[in-house]
C-alpha cells in the first residue's frame, strides 16, 4: 500500500524569489520523516509540491516508481491533513470522509466499511453523523486524519496538524500519531516549526534552512551530530550557546580553542587540516556543562528551574551569553557568579561557513 | 448593580435612536397612512370620507390592475431566476485576483450606478424601430425587423432585457464577495479528494454561498416586483397594458386619474404580494440542509 518517495533536483520559485533551491531526498518505504525549519525555509512549500497544491519548476518527484509531479494532486496517491484541517462545513463527519471515495466511485459498502474503520481506530464512531462545527480542535483534527486514512494513500502529508491544539492535546495527539504510523505501517511525511513534534515522531528528520537541506538524519544524529550551526542552534531547548573563537591550536586530545576574556578550552573535536579560527565557534549545550570549582565563570543573570534541572542563562566575561545547567536543587541566585565545567567530548566546533566538527565517536 | 444596567441599556438606545426616528418617519408611517388612505375616496387635493373595502373592491374588479399582476409576476418570475444566474455566473468568472478581473468586475457593476433614464435611454437605441441597433442589425442580415417596444410579448422582453442589464451589478458584487469568504483550504481538500470541477461547484462552492444566494433572491424578488422607471419610459406599458407592471398602474391611479384612494389600495396588495413572494422564497430556500 505505502510507497517509497524520491524528489530529485527540485526547485521553486515565486517569480523573481526562489523558495527551493535544487532539493534531493529519498523517503523510504514506511518511514516517518519529519520536515523541519523555521518560518519561510519552503518545508511547507516542499509538502504541498509533494501533494500537488504547487507546481514543481525544476526537477521531479517520484511514489514508488511513478513519477507523480506531473499529475494532479487527487491521482497521485497521496493524502494530506491541513493545518485548518479544512474539513467541509456542511457536511458531516461522514460525508467529509465518504466525499474522496465517492469521487472515485468506490462501491457503497467499501466506503461505509472503510469510514468505520478508520473511525474505530481513531474513536470517533459516536462522531459521524456530526457536522464540524460541532466538534472540539481536537476532534476535527482526528476527523481530519480519518478523512486521509479511508483513502489509504501510498503516503501521508500533515502540514503542521498540530499546532492549533492546546497543549496537552498537542502531546496526546503526538503520541497517537506515533501510534498510528506503527499501526498502518505508511510513509508519513510531517511538517513542523516545533523540534519536539520532530524529535518524538521522526524516524528521521529533514532540517531546512534559506532554500536548502540542512540536514538529514536520525532524531539522535540531528540533535548529537549537528551538520551546521544553524542545525546547531535550532534543533535543542534551551539553544545551544555559541562561543566566538579567536585561535585554535593542537592540544592533549583534539583542538585547543582560545576564547577571549575567557581563556583556552580543550575539546575532544579533532583539529581539522588547515582550520582557520578567524569567523570560528564552539557550540556548548546545557547539559554538556556541570558546576564546579574550575572552568568558566559564568555571572548569571536568570535562573530557569525546570524542577528536575535548573537552567543558568548568563554571560562570560567577554560578554558572550552561556545557558548551563545545574540540579533541580541549585542554590545558585541571579548575580551570582559560578564556575561551570564544559564536557570536552560534548563541545561543537564550527568553522567561518557554519561547517560544524565533532568529537569522534560522540553519540 | 441594576441602575448602571438600566442606563447602559438607556444608553444603547440612543445609539440606535437615529436610525429609529427615520425608519418611523419614513417606512412606519407613510405604511400605516397608505393603509389609511386605501380606506378613504381621496384625490390629490384631500379626503372625501370613509368607505371601507369600496377601493379594494374596486382594484380587484379591475381588469387593468388583474392584467399588470400577471405582467409583474411574469417579469418577476423570468427576470430573478436570471438575475441570480448571471450573477453567479459573472461571480465565478471575475473571481480572480487579476487586474483583467478587477476591470471587468468595474464593468458590470458600473451599470448599476447609472440612473434609470439613462438606462432605458441606452435601450431605446437598441429597441427603437427604424435607427435602432437591432433593426440595423436584422436590415443587415436581411431579416424583417421586429417592434420590440411596439409587439405584445417583445415589449416586456425588452424590459426584461434592460433591467437586468441594469441590475445585474448587485448579485454579482454579493455573490463574488460571498466566493472569496471560502476558505481557499477546501478547495485543495477538494482537489486532493479527486473532485472534479462540477462536484467541487455543486458539493463545496455552493452549499458555501448558499445564504448568499438566497439574500440575492429575496432582494431581486422585492425590487423587481417594484419595476416601474424602465416600463414607463420604454413602453410605457404598451402595447394594450401588455407591458404595464403594478406599479405603473398604481401610478396610473393615483397621480393621472387622481383617484389616490384606488392607487393606495393596489399599492397595500402590491406590498402583501411582494411580503407572501419574499417569505415564500425563503422559506422555500431555507428548508434545505442548513450549513
Amino acid at each position: 500500500m505505502s510507497a517509497a518517495i524520491d524528489i530529485r533536483h527540485l526547485t521553486k520559485r515565486f517569480g523573481a524569489l526562489t523558495v527551493l533551491d535544487d532539493i534531493s531526498l529519498q523517503i523510504e518505504d514506511g518511514e516517518f520523516v519529519v520536515f523541519l525549519g523555521p518560518s519561510g525555509c519552503g518545508k511547507s512549500t516542499l509538502l504541498r509540491m509533494i501533494a500537488g497544491l504547487e507546481g514543481v519548476d525544476e526537477g521531479e518527484i517520484a511514489l514508488g516508481d511513478r513519477r507523480i509531479d506531473p499529475l494532479p494532486p487527487g491521482e497521485r496517491g497521496v493524502a494530506m491533513v491541513f493545518q485548518s484541517y479544512a474539513l467541509y462545513p456542511h457536511m458531516t463527519v461522514r460525508q467529509n470522509m465518504a466525499f474522496g471515495l465517492e469521487n472515485v466511485r468506490t462501491p457503497k459498502d467499501e466506503i461505509e466499511r472503510r469510514t468505520d474503520a478508520a473511525a474505530k481506530i481513531l474513536e470517533i464512531d459516536h462522531l459521524l453523523d456530526r457536522k464540524p462545527q460541532m466538534l472540539s480542535g481536537g476532534q476535527r483534527q482526528r476527523v481530519a486524519i480519518g478523512r486521509a486514512i479511508v483513502k489509504e494513500p501510498k503516503a501521508f502529508l500533515f502540514d503542521e496538524p498540530l499546532s492549533n491544539l492546546d497543549a496537552a492535546l498537542r502531546g496526546r495527539t503526538r503520541l497517537e500519531l506515533a501510534q498510528l504510523h506503527q499501526r498502518l505501517g505508511a510513509t508519513m511525511i510531517f511538517v513542523t516549526h516545533d523540534q519536539v513534534e520532530a524529535m518524538t515522531l521522526a524516524d528521521r528528520i529533514v532540517v531546512m534552512h534559506d532554500r536548502r537541506i540542512e540536514q538529514i538524519g536520525t532524531p539522535m544524529e540531528v540533535y548529537q551530530r549537528p551538520a551546521t550551526k544553524f542545525v546547531a542552534g535550532f534543533v535543542g531547548s534551551p539553544a545551544m550557546s555559541m562561543l566566538p573563537v579567536s585561535g585554535v591550536t593542537q592540544g592533549p586530545s583534539g583542538a585547543r580553542v582560545t576564547v577571549d576574556g575567557v581563556g583556552d578550552i580543550d575539546t575532544a573535536v579533532p583539529l581539522p587540516p588547515g582550520f582557520a579560527a578567524k569567523g570560528a565557534s564552539i557550540g556548548i549545550r546545557a547539559e554538556d556543562t556541570t558546576p564546579s570549582d574550575t572552568g568558566l565563570p559564568l555571572t548569571v543573570d536568570v535562573i530557569e528551574r525546570l524542577g528536575d534541572r535548573t537552567l543558568l542563562h548568563g554571560h562570560l566575561p567577554d560578554g558572550s551569553e552561556l545557558v548551563a545547567q545545574d540540579t533541580g536543587r541549585s542554590t545558585v541566585t541571579a548575580g551570582d557568579t559560578v564556575r561551570v565545567a564544559v564536557d570536552p567530548h560534548a563541545v561543537h566546533l564550527f568553522d567561518a561557513d557554519g561547517r560544524a566538527h565533532h568529537a569522534t565517536g560522540a553519540d | 448593580m441594576a441602575a448602571p444596567h438600566r442606563q447602559s441599556r438607556l444608553s444603547n438606545a440612543l445609539f440606535a435612536a437615529p436610525y429609529l426616528v427615520v425608519f418611523i418617519a419614513l417606512l412606519v408611517v407613510p405604511l400605516i397612512w397608505g393603509i389609511y388612505l386605501s380606506l378613504q375616496k381621496a384625490d390629490l387635493f384631500g379626503l372625501y370620507g370613509f368607505t371601507g373595502w369600496t377601493n379594494y373592491a374596486r382594484v380587484l374588479n379591475d381588469a387593468l390592475f388583474w392584467q399588470s399582476v400577471r405582467n409583474t409576476l411574469l417579469f418577476v418570475v423570468v427576470t430573478v431566476p436570471i438575475l441570480v444566474g448571471i450573477g453567479l455566473f459573472l461571480g465565478l468568472a471575475l473571481n480572480a485576483r487579476t487586474g483583467g478581473a478587477a476591470f471587468m468586475r468595474g464593468v458590470y457593476f458600473s451599470s448599476t450606478v447609472l440612473s434609470v433614464t439613462i438606462v432605458t435611454l441606452i435601450w431605446r437605441f437598441v429597441f427603437i424601430p427604424g435607427d435602432g441597433l437591432l433593426s440595423l442589425a436584422f436590415q443587415a442580415m436581411g431579416w424583417q425587423p421586429i417592434g420590440f417596444l411596439s409587439t405584445e410579448g417583445w415589449s416586456l422582453f425588452s424590459v426584461g432585457v434592460a433591467t437586468v442589464w441594469w441590475c445585474i451589478g448587485l448579485p454579482m458584487i454579493l455573490i463574488l464577495a460571498a466566493l472569496q469568504q471560502i476558505p481557499g483550504d477546501l478547495y485543495e481538500a477538494a482537489a486532493l479528494d479527486n473532485a472534479s470541477r462540477w462536484r467541487t461547484f455543486t458539493r463545496v462552492t455552493l452549499p458555501q454561498i448558499r445564504g448568499t444566494l438566497i439574500l440575492v433572491a429575496t432582494i431581486q424578488i422585492v425590487m423587481q416586483f417594484q419595476l416601474f422607471g424602465q416600463a414607463q419610459l420604454m413602453t410605457n406599458g404598451g402595447p394594450n397594458g401588455t407591458s404595464r407592471p403594478m406599479v405603473l398602474y398604481i401610478y396610473r391611479a393615483a397621480f393621472e386619474n387622481w383617484d389616490v384612494g384606488q392607487g393606495a389600495a393596489a399599492s397595500e396588495l402590491l406590498f402583501l404580494i411582494i411580503l407572501v413572494a419574499a417569505m415564500g422564497q425563503y422559506w422555500v430556500t431555507s428548508r434545505g440542509p442548513r450549513t
